[in-house]
């Protein structure tokens, strides 16, 4: 379905084949793991077996000793700038203050370890097994602390305390109150008691969700080389260059300028490779051994080290009239934010009610402290865990109206013009789309097959714009050589390149996209936030503009003429009136050196017209009534994208997307032990689906242009994640009669969910 | 550091010679699915000085089947040649079950039935299929070799009764007699790479309509795979129906002893138990009939 001006585009929407494609699939990429340089060293980190305890004293004497160890650092060796505070991106378009004192204790503690796996030192030794060998000899005294690992009872009273520190931010006020809520905030429209004496009906549920993570197959890793003349150079796999090196010069406390950040290939992120984890500790190895240091965490690392993100307790009260209208909606959301304050909560409240015009709602959200890794970003943060609560009340509000799920949907359906809970006015958006088109779609149109159960819900993400560079240099043959700052995950090399193929005419096979360091292009915010394409997208169409006005000026100068009796298409240009003066942009470029010169172009944008995204699926299940394991039979995302720029690389997020709420969903979960240790921090047990566990995932692209850009692109990498978990649950309900309110569905809980 | 040696044995007489001289420190490996992962997580019951890789010894390599004597796996056979070979397909289908299980297709390349057997876990998936078929392992010493069969070889978890100077040859089944049917089916969350929450291995011989014989076998329910003797007493000399599988799978229910865990809770796994028997008879039951 578009919606879109049917504009006759030469290079989007066409499927090239990927600029990277040859050296990933021989295995000539190079990683971060794959590093290598003259006189490495290599870096271990010794990690917490408690998850909450205080640090009396850490001996490094022995492992210092110890032939082969060239240097042992902890907290003690962060610089000593200790009341400072630094502005951070969560990665969902906001830029949060963070103590810098939490940053950095959370990389190498400080007198307290908050979670099991809680880095306390690094060790760099001439090979890795003699680092791990001198883990072991470093001696930690604990005062082992009672832990807290959920919601519940981190909220409790009297419950025990991890930041002695902290106090609550009440509606924007420090209460005073010294607990493990960080925060709480709200976000209100209309009158809600009015909106709930109105309605005709009432749902309200709680629903729970755990901890998962994110589960790229890379590990973090990274290589610091603090050199003599006192600049560092890293190289790192990472979704933003630019916020390693921005976060290095806080967290090490030297200017931007000092700092090099060298990304390397990437084997997936997914939100949880924004954060930085082992390279200021390469870095603090590096000042004290002159050498360069490389850190790679293991899987358990991972698992154990980085940031998952957060388990959630979520009630949800939906009222509404007979006719379906929604009068009044409340969502009461408190996330984990893991051992330091800062969990996806904000997100999430912003995601809850997005899809639909609610005249009267109340978001409540609470950012909570526990004894779990420091949560990151992961792919929609917070979105999947509110939308796994509203998206399944919809449907028991369907059922109690005895209304189509959809029809429901799209009765409250938001649209141009809908004000959030949160504050904004939606522009043209897709949302009445995606569910027109689910409606409308085969899938929904079948018969469901006899003993299954079908589920739907939709899901939003918001998607952010940011900082983004990008210059173009004209080559002798009439190719490009394309330089930008975005780490490419999902294609983006390719995306970025076809906006640049677009604006000149030329085949995107003539463009030569590089993802370059930070000391050659412009300021880049992250790969996150679905903001990419769109973003970075945007800076390529510019600098592209910018090489053809200088082409058209070019061959103005050539033919004599004045500039605007020329333009420029389908990579030829013409006089508007002599039809003898033409040049195609080949012919211009082989004449650039006799001419004036070399031609590059350059633009560095910050697009404020970022358009959200909305996704919805179709699910049907079995469900074996004496195992209670769930089988995915049917699976179907329908997404806007705004304008599909390379129609494969936007199926890949909707289907990886969809993949992994199927895993979120089903399978995964951090399992702690009662001690707060993750029993299962290892690929075979963490049990993210494999292709066996994934039935063929169809997609169904909807292009509703968004006006904010100049192709109409929105970010597609998130929402797509958002309505798995409760398009499923809602599957396995009306497979079961039973209602899903904690994830994940594990056979013995959907088993149990019947007793 | 520790430094741990590796040797590659070319004879059944060498692995021996080494793993005498070497004080219980020595492991044998096959493809080192579980080993290796063992050595580098410095597992406390994997502690090897030296590596003995038997993959190139003959003996060990031996994949025979025929109907008149049986088939013998030698000890380092991959799964991949199991499940490949044409003569265990016909006559022994049920072995494919496990075989066709373990790990993931790159797994299979390499794991064998004998690493399965002396890696002694109480999951393992080719346990309860080998107590199933009456498997015998023949195992090589210092003074020669010796029979046990399988139900004999794991003592606890990650503890066999082979003995460090020993050395597992092969795993012998004999011939099915007429009107046999075998099954292993196990239950995971997922569907590859994932640990049986439980699996049970069973054996049928039926003739008149009434079981002659039976085996049933189930892994991760107690400490090793376990041999249900009560549920075989609930089905021999029975007629081959429901009354009789309940009953069996009901004291497959009952034998179990199973923990709580990542996997699963003992109630749930336990419930399993008698799932799967049932499933299981049901399936070899099938075959017997269909004369596979």
């Amino acid at each position: 379905m578009t919606s879109s001006d049917s504009t006759d585009y030469k290079v989007l929407g066409t499927r090239p084949i990927r600029h990277d494609g040859a050296d990933k699939v021989t295995g000539r990429a190079i990683y971060g793991p794959d590093f290598d340089t003259a006189g490495l060293l290599h870096g271990k980190i010794l990690r917490s077996p408690h998850a909450h305890a205080r640090i009396i004293s850490i001996d490094t004497s022995e492992a210092e000793a110890l032939d082969g160890v060239m240097a042992v650092v902890t907290g003690a060796d962060w610089p000593n700038n200790s009341n400072g505070t630094s502005m951070v991106e969560d990665g969902t378009g906001t830029e949060i203050e963070s103590n810098s004192n939490w940053l950095r204790e959370n990389l190498l503690a400080g007198d307290k370890v908050l979670y099991a796996g809680h880095a306390i030192a690094g060790v760099a030794a001439a090979s890795p097994h003699v680092a791990e060998e001198a883990l072991a000899l470093i001696e930690v005294k604990y005062e082992v602390l009672e832990p807290v690992l959920t919601i519940q009872e981190a909220m409790a009273k009297n419950a025990p305390i991890l930041h002695e520190g902290l106090t609550t931010q009440e509606l924007g006020e420090d209460s005073g109150v010294v607990s493990n809520t960080a925060d709480h905030f709200q976000h209100t429209k209309g009158n809600i008691e009015k909106g709930f004496e109105a309605a005709d009906v009432v749902v309200e549920r709680e629903y729970n969700t755990v901890m998962v993570h994110q589960g790229y197959i890379e590990p973090h890793n990274g290589t610091a080389l603090w050199n003599t003349d006192g600049r560092l150079h890293v190289w790192c796999s990472t979704q933003g260059s630019f916020v390693v090196r921005d976060s290095l010069s806080d967290l090490l406390d030297i200017p931007v300028s000092q700092i090099r950040v060298t990304p390397t290939e990437i084997g997936g992120g997914f939100g949880g490779k924004i954060p930085i984890y082992v390279e200021p500790v390469a870095a603090l190895l590096s000042k004290k051994t002159g050498s360069p240091v490389k850190i790679v965490m293991s899987r358990k690392e991972v698992f154990e080290g980085s940031g998952p993100t957060a388990g959630s307790n979520i009630k949800i009260k939906l009222g509404a009239k007979s006719d379906g209208t929604i009068t009044a909606a409340h969502a009461w959301m408190a996330m984990e934010a893991g051992g330091y304050p800062g969990s996806p909560v904000g997100a999430a409240a912003q995601c809850v009610f997005a899809a639909y015009d609610i005249e009267n709602a109340l978001v409540d959200g609470y950012d909570v402290v526990v004894n779990k890794p420091k949560t990151a970003p992961y792919r929609a943060p917070g979105a999947p865990n509110a939308a796994f609560g509203m998206e399944q009340a919809m449907n028991e509000l369907a059922e109690m109206l005895q209304m189509d799920p959809i029809d429901l949907r799209l009765k409250n359906v938001a649209t141009e013009g809908t004000r959030r809970v949160d504050g904004p006015t939606f522009r043209r958006i897709g949302a009445k789309e995606v569910l027109e088109t689910m409606r409308d779609h085969p899938h929904y149109q079948a018969a469901k097959t006899e003993g299954h159960g079908r589920g739907i819900a939709i899901g939003f993400w918001f998607n952010i714009g940011f900082d983004s560079a990008c210059n173009i240099a004209v080559n002798s043959d009439g190719s490009i050589n394309l330089t930008e700052g975005s780490t490419d995950i999902g294609g983006s090399r390719t995306s970025i390149a076809m906006h640049a193929a677009e604006v000149l005419g030329i085949p995107v096979e003539d463009v030569r996209p590089s993802v370059v360091d930070t000391d050659t292009i412009g300021f880049t915010a992250v790969t996150g936030g679905s903001r990419t394409t769109f973003a970075t997208g945007w800076a390529a169409y510019e600098a592209a503009q910018d090489v053809k006005k200088q082409s058209i000026e070019r061959a103005a100068s050539i033919w004599d003429v004045d500039s605007d009796t020329l333009n420029m298409e389908d990579g030829v240009i013409k006089s508007k009136t002599d039809s003898e003066l033409k040049m195609t942009f080949k012919e211009l470029a082989s004449q650039m050196s006799d001419t004036g010169g070399g031609i590059t172009g350059r633009a560095s944008v910050n697009p404020k017209g970022v358009g959200g995204s909305f996704a919805g699926n179709m699910v049907d299940v079995s469900v074996d009534d004496e195992t209670g394991k769930v089988t995915i039979e049917r699976f179907t995302c329908v997404q806007d994208v705004g304008k599909a720029i390379h129609p494969s690389y936007v199926e890949g997020q909707m289907q990886g997307g969809s993949a992994q709420g199927i895993g979120w969903a089903l399978n995964e979960e951090y399992f702690m032990n009662d001690q707060g240790n993750m029993a299962n921090s290892s690929l075979l047990d963490y049990r993210m689906p494999t292709s066996l566990d994934l039935p063929m995932i169809d997609t169904a692209i909807v292009e509703v242009a968004n006006p904010g850009h100049p192709f109409g692109v929105r970010g597609v990498g998130e929402a797509n994640i958002v309505p798995p978990t409760p398009a499923i649950a809602n599957a396995v309900s009306d497979a079961t009669g039973n209602i899903m309110t904690q994830l994940p569905l594990t056979p013995g809980a959907v088993l149990d969910s019947g007793k | 550091m520790k430094w741990i040696d590796y040797e590659n044995a070319k004879t059944v007489d060498e692995a021996i010679k080494i793993l005498s001289q070497s004080g219980g420190k020595a492991r044998p490996m096959a493809g080192g699915t579980d080993l290796i992962v063992q050595l580098r997580n410095k597992d406390p019951r994997t502690d090897a000085d030296v590596v003995v890789d038997i993959k190139d010894i003959p003996d060990l390599n031996v994949l025979q089947c025929d109907p008149k004597t049986g088939l013998t796996i030698g000890a380092a056979v991959p799964l991949y040649k199991i499940y490949n070979d044409d003569n265990v397909k016909k006559y022994f289908p049920a072995i494919i079950d496990s075989a066709s299980l373990i790990g993931g297709v790159l797994i299979q390349g390499r794991a064998s039935f004998g690493g399965n057997l002396c890696n002694a876990a109480p999951s393992g998936d080719a346990i309860p299929n080998l107590i199933a078929h009456n498997g015998i392992a023949t195992i090589a010493g210092p003074n020669g070799t010796r029979d046990v069969p399988v139900e004999d070889i794991c003592t606890g978890p990650r503890q066999t009764s082979i003995g460090n100077d020993e050395l597992l040859i092969s795993i012998n089944l004999p011939v099915p007699a007429a009107g046999f049917g075998a099954s292993y089916i196990r239950f995971t969350p997922r569907n590859e790479m994932d640990i049986a929450v439980v699996g049970a291995g069973v054996s049928v011989n039926i003739s008149e309509g009434k079981f002659t014989a039976a085996r049933v076998s189930l892994a991760s329910v107690a400490p090793t795979p376990i041999y249900v003797e009560n549920a075989v007493n609930a089905l021999v000399g029975e007629t081959v129906g429901d009354a009789a599988i309940q009953r069996a799978a009901n004291a497959a229910r009952e034998a179990a002893k199973p923990i709580s865990d990542m996997r699963g809770t003992a109630e749930y796994r336990k419930h399993l138990c008698e799932v799967l028997t049932r499933r299981a008879l049901n399936a070899a039951i099938e075959r017997a009939k269909e004369g596979k």
